[in-house]
């Protein structure tokens, strides 16, 4: 069994077998000035999913996410891929074989776009004319024009250096992608075309994505599994969203996904013979479809099953 | 060192020259480059400019320069005036630039505010600019005191008195303690303008913590590639002793 | 002006230009002294800035070393190396491959200061080794500081390889002190003009260099908005010998 690593340098990884799992066990990390980073953390990351991890700054999401590809090793406890304690694994070797997506997209400005895309493959020692043909392919699948594979990464928007930053991440085609708030620094437009992509990438490609937030709208967008973190990494609640939405585990977690109030909290109101959700404040959020319109004289009963909280207009 | 002991009075005398001569191109070239690091930091043309003629001027090696000057001001090559005109266009050429970007370095949206509020020309540049500018011009000014300092005392050769003449008087008569003497002396002086100078700088800007290695990493972060090219003088260490 | 038109003259005067104190021979010692001397203070000083600044270790020291040296005055240093160790070219090289040494070093470890760490995490993030990460990313984007460490070094070593020749016999400074000797003002603003000549030119030359070594993909693409948004003052600017912050 060649496991995760070996897929990565074996025959088309998309027909390998093996999964990439990701395990922490009771990880901590305790940075040299005395920061607690993370506490005894413990989890299961399947495979072929994307769990995102979700808190505020000084939730450890970071670091956890910097754990499995070793740039940061934990003080205390496992992690493995696929059952290998990583600990015993060589760094650099192990870096090449995951793909890494940051804010900013860390793209080497003296590069052109298609030698950053090639970076990993570089480096591992593929023909530099294989390189940069399949970084032209990894183009077209992260959405950018070829025309752009000769310019410089200050010669692209953000939202560009973004994608190729996803491109470089998919280079080696790894069974893992680390993900950390790759869409933050772009502006809001951008950002859910980006979303998007990604939802679009993983139903394609159907890695192992690691993804780190502070936005809990993306959490819910993109996440088959979401993992709410408190301060120094202690899971609050693990789940898929409707499950996190449906039944928070506490007060941190509700406030947190704002499940008492505002947008989350809808219910339907008739207005003019027309339903519409309108949120806890009375904001109007959306209309109700496929509810009744003013030409429809069905029976004027509230609107079923959209709302979180149906229930008569106030 | 017995040397030294029977010469305080020798060491004394140069000290005070060296004094004299060090101490007017310091203040010289801090008021005379206020208004040309100005103008360089207001206008894109000036900039580019007055920058290149700074750089050019600060590229001329010490004695030369000492040398060149009479003939052109009309100075006599052993006149002390002479080296004190030279040492001031020395930390002109320094000090421009480093007006030049301690203006640059005051927050865009603090000077935006003021000028919203009502600061405007002669108040905005004097109540506003200057003073945040303060801690990158008290900088470049230590530096400038220093290799004044320094560089006085290659006036030595051409015959002005200085604590340079320690060294060339010194090496003449084969009297290592002599020439020891003078080192310590310059540096010891130098020393005491920086400390000064900080000094002075905790007293006129107590708001501003002494210059750091936190703006040290902000000033490395601008001095990237890019900003290198884009600059016409010298990065990192040009204002070596000459 | 008559002095200039003397000067001048005696620059032209094919007389200046046999025997062995002729103005090629003193330019091309000159020359040497300052490559050869450039060449050591490199040795020794590009490595360890760059470890230095890949590292981020010993960054204190060298701050405090290099300003130290600043403050040393090189006539100081040249007469007292040369009482140690005799008239003749040692005393200089010794004092000023020393001297030359600060502006390098600083070159060497703000340029890969100022490359921003996010690049670097990045590189290393995706498997770069150090040693890759030294070579394929810090050198090549901390090459325009570092030439502007060699081009300080480079002016520091011209002017003072003229004042060194009051303590050994080459150079161009050496028309300086025969002038000074003989009151032959010609000879002596001669002299003088010949050196600023040489400094200026290799500034220029380095100027160049500076700017044909960013590398294309940072020099590309949007302008830095340095006036627009507030910019950061440049290093170098505020060394001391007390603080020492280079």
């Amino acid at each position: 069994m060649l496991g995760w690593f070996g897929a990565c340098v074996g025959p088309d990884p998309r027909k390998e077998m093996s999964t990439a799992m990701i395990e922490f066990r009771s990880v901590s990390k305790k940075f040299p000035d005395g920061t607690l980073a993370v506490d005894d953390f413990g989890l299961v990351l399947p495979s072929r999913q994307i769990t995102v991890l979700v808190g505020s700054s000084g939730s450890g999401k970071t670091t956890l996410l910097r754990m499995i590809n070793r740039m940061v090793d934990p003080t205390n406890g496992v992690i493995e891929i696929d059952g290998v304690d990583i600990s015993t694994l060589e760094p650099v070797g192990l870096r090449r074989s995951i793909g890494y997506v940051m804010q900013n997209s860390g793209l080497l400005p003296h590069r052109t776009v298609i030698d950053n895309v090639a970076t990993v493959p570089l480096l591992r020692g593929v023909p530099k004319k294989k390189a940069r043909q399949d970084a032209l392919v990894l183009l077209d699948t992260v959405g950018l024009d070829r025309s752009l594979a000769d310019r410089y990464p200050s010669q692209l928007s953000g939202g560009q250096q973004q994608r190729v930053g996803v491109a470089r991440g998919l280079a080696v085609n790894p069974n893992i992608l680390l993900m950390d708030e790759p869409f933050g620094a772009v502006d809001p437009i951008v950002r859910a075309e980006l979303q998007q992509e990604l939802i679009r990438l993983q139903q394609e490609l159907d890695k192992t994505v690691v993804f780190v937030t502070h936005d809990v709208e993306e959490a819910f967008l993109l996440g088959d599994q979401v993992v709410i973190l408190r301060q120094g990494g202690r899971v609050a609640q693990v789940g898929t969203p409707s499950e996190i939405l449906a039944r928070p585990a506490d007060e941190f977690v509700a406030s947190f996904v704002g499940a008492d109030r505002g947008k989350r909290a809808l219910h339907v109101e008739s207005q003019d013979g027309r339903d519409i959700l309108v949120d806890s404040e009375g904001r109007l959020a959306g209309v109700l479809a496929g509810g009744r319109s003013a030409q429809n004289e069905a029976d004027p009963a509230p609107g079923s099953g959209a709302a979180a909280q149906g229930g008569d207009p106030r | 060192m017995n040397w030294i002991w029977s010469n305080l009075d020798l060491i004394w005398d140069r000290t005070v020259d060296h004094l004299v001569l060090s101490v007017p191109p310091i203040i010289l070239s801090f008021f005379i480059s206020l208004p040309l690091g100005w103008l360089a930091y207001r206008f894109q043309l000036g900039r580019g400019v007055i920058l290149t003629g700074v750089g050019l001027l600060y590229a001329i090696p010490s004695l030369p320069l000492f040398i060149v000057l009479p003939a052109i001001v009309g100075t006599n090559v052993r006149d002390p005036l002479n080296l004190i005109i030279a040492l001031t266009i020395y930390g002109v050429a320094l000090m421009v630039r480093v007006v030049a970007d301690g203006l640059d370095s005051v927050d865009t949206d603090v000077r935006q505010s003021a000028t919203a509020v009502g600061f405007s020309g002669w108040t905005l540049f004097w109540q506003v600019q200057l003073p945040l500018a303060g801690p990158v011009l008290l900088a470049g000014l230590r530096v400038v005191a220093v290799s004044t300092v320094s560089l006085a005392t290659v006036g030595a050769v051409i015959g002005v008195a200085s604590l340079g003449s320690l060294f060339t008087d010194g090496f003449q008569r084969g009297i290592q303690a002599e020439i020891v003497a003078g080192i310590v002396m310059t540096v010891l002086l130098a020393l005491t303008f920086d400390w000064a100078l900080v000094g002075l700088g905790r007293l006129l800007m107590p708001w501003s913590r002494a210059v750091g290695p936190s703006l040290l990493a902000r000033w490395a972060a601008l001095r990237s590639p890019g900003a290198a090219a884009a600059a016409p003088a010298p990065a990192a260490g040009e204002e070596a002793a000459k | 002006m008559n002095l200039f038109i003397d000067a001048l003259n005696w620059i032209l005067d094919p007389a200046n230009y046999v025997g062995p104190g002729s103005i090629p021979i003193r330019l091309f010692e000159h020359v040497v002294f300052t490559f050869v001397t450039l060449l050591i203070a490199s040795a020794i000083a590009v490595p360890l800035g760059f470890l230095i600044g890949h590292t981020g270790h010993g960054r204190a020291l060298a701050i405090a070393v290099s300003g130290g040296l600043r403050a040393l005055p090189t006539l100081g240093l040249l007469t007292l190396v040369a009482l140690w160790v005799g008239i003749g070219l040692d005393a200089p090289y010794v004092a000023l491959t020393i001297l030359a040494i600060p502006p390098i070093l600083a070159g060497a470890y703000t340029g890969f200061e100022a490359i921003d760490r996010a690049t670097i995490d990045a590189a290393r993030a995706v498997g770069m080794s150090e040693g890759q990460i030294v070579r394929k990313v810090e050198i090549p984007l901390g090459l325009p500081l570092l030439i502007g460490g060699l081009r300080s070094g480079t002016l520091q070593v011209v002017a003072t390889a003229t004042l060194a020749a009051y303590v050994a016999d080459f150079g161009l400074g050496r028309f300086l002190f025969s002038g000074l000797k003989t009151n032959d003002y010609a000879e002596l603003l001669g002299g003088s003009l010949l050196v600023i000549l040489l400094a200026l030119v290799l500034e220029g030359i380095f100027s160049v260099i500076q700017r044909i070594v960013v590398p294309r993909g940072v020099s590309a693409g949007r302008p830095p908005e340095v006036r627009a948004r507030s910019a950061r003052p440049r290093p170098g600017m505020e060394t001391t010998i007390a603080e020492g912050i280079n």
